[in-house]
């Protein structure tokens, strides 16, 4: 199983499967949501959120 | 294998009924005896009704001056009785837990300071090991005596350790913590100021100052090779029955992100049977909650950092009478007798 370091808590995040660039995961110890930014080696970064533009 | 056999001393409290419940489903010890002066003859379960049909509801309370030799007394005695009994029950079981403040403190001179008084046994101070297993687990193997923990106390140091451990405390700064916490570490004897229209809604600063769990924590400082730092505690009692929350404010060294304090808990509770790191940017309660400790041996910690990463707040959650209380006295028995530390303390908790 692979697994990679949380982005930002240092928690393991595995992977059931080969990630994929831009995949989305979970990171299970502070449930920040996480994109898959590189593969090799594995690394992520803090998910997009939807931004809100207030009608602009 | 033969369980051990258990003597509660002062068994009407809240304390001696979650030993009785706690014991209740231990594999490898149980309770023989309970000791009560008001209520001799009476079976626990009327005293602890949750414990009706269970073994250890079904035992009848004991004076006392009638208590046989066991292999293990758990003191739950009103403050001061436990120091001036203790040579009594030493003789009278191998393994001697007290639950009561008399023996939680080494320095003689700490003691007379908070408590107001000399300590009437200060020679049998050296042999108590403090009864958190998380600060003392190698100190309680093996061990004959280990004192009880102040609630608030453990709520407090739980969620200090991490930082102290890691020396990242700035201890020229204040540390001072605050602890929300249930009507019952009022105990069990009714007063005017617990009837309930007077408690119930009450938010109650009833320690504003001064409170004396503080010494414990210095304590913990003090073994874990820290820098004394000023220390403020104080307890407000709220709408709950069980339950303590911990709120501790400190300041660090060097500016921190939460990376560094995510390392250092980490660090500090690997491992630990009982202790969880709670902090999480999803779910229902994403900081430590009392509410779901109700029963459990749990203590649940997290943390949050300034903008400027400078100053610190610290949270523990736990159940002030299980891992305040009788769930850590039960964990110490486990841990000085080598059984399995989990033995009897697997509760989760209830949700919702």
């Amino acid at each position: 199983m692979i697994t990679a370091e949380c982005s930002e808590c240092g928690g393991a995040v595995s992977f059931k499967s080969a990630p994929i660039l831009h995949e989305l995961i979970r990171c299970p110890e502070c449930g920040a949501e996480l994109e898959v930014v590189t593969l090799e080696p594995v690394t992520m970064a803090p998910a997009p959120t939807e931004e809100e533009d207030w009608g602009e | 294998m033969t369980k051990l056999s258990c003597t509660i001393v002062g068994g009407t409290g809240y304390t001696g009924g979650e030993l009785l419940r706690i014991l209740n489903t231990h594999p490898d010890a149980c309770v023989t005896q309970v000791t009560s002066r008001s209520r001799m003859g009476e079976y626990a379960h009327t005293v602890h009704p949750n414990l009706r049909s269970t073994p250890a509801g079904n035992l009848q309370f004991v004076r006392p001056d009638d208590v046989a030799r066991s292999d293990v007394a758990f003191l739950c005695l009103p403050h001061g009785e436990a120091s001036t009994q203790i040579e009594r029950w030493a003789g009278l079981a191998d393994t001697v837990i007290d639950l009561s403040a008399d023996f939680r403190l080494r320095d003689h001179a700490a003691y007379s300071r908070w408590y107001g008084s000399a300590h009437p046994a200060p020679q049998w101070l050296d042999k108590f090991v403090y009864g958190l297993p998380e600060l003392t687990r190698q100190q309680l193997k093996g061990a004959r005596y280990a004192s009880g923990v102040g609630c608030n106390a453990t709520a407090t140091n739980l969620a200090l350790m991490p930082l102290v451990k890691a020396g990242l405390l700035d201890t020229r700064m204040p540390i001072i913590s605050d602890a929300k916490v249930g009507s019952s570490e009022a105990g069990a004897e009714a007063t005017d100021a617990s009837h309930h229209p007077e408690r119930s809604g009450a938010v109650r600063s009833y320690a504003p100052a001064g409170h004396r769990h503080a010494a414990e924590v210095e304590q913990m400082i003090g073994m874990l090779g820290g820098a004394a730092a000023p220390l403020h505690m104080s307890a407000t009692s709220i709408e709950m029955v069980r339950g303590v929350l911990a709120t501790v404010h400190c300041f660090v060294k060097e500016p921190v992100q939460d990376k560094a304090l995510w390392k250092a808990f980490r660090d500090c509770y690997q491992g630990e049977p009982f202790v969880r790191i709670v902090k999480s940017s999803t779910g229902i309660y994403r900081a430590p909650e009392p509410k779901i400790l109700s029963g459990s041996n749990y203590a649940d910690v997290g943390f949050a950092v300034s903008n400027d990463g400078r100053k610190v707040t610290l949270l523990c959650a736990i159940d002030n009478l299980v891992k305040g209380a009788a769930g850590s006295a039960v964990q110490c028995l486990n841990v000085m007798h080598g059984f399995d530390e989990r033995a009897g303390l697997e509760f989760t908790g209830l949700h919702p």
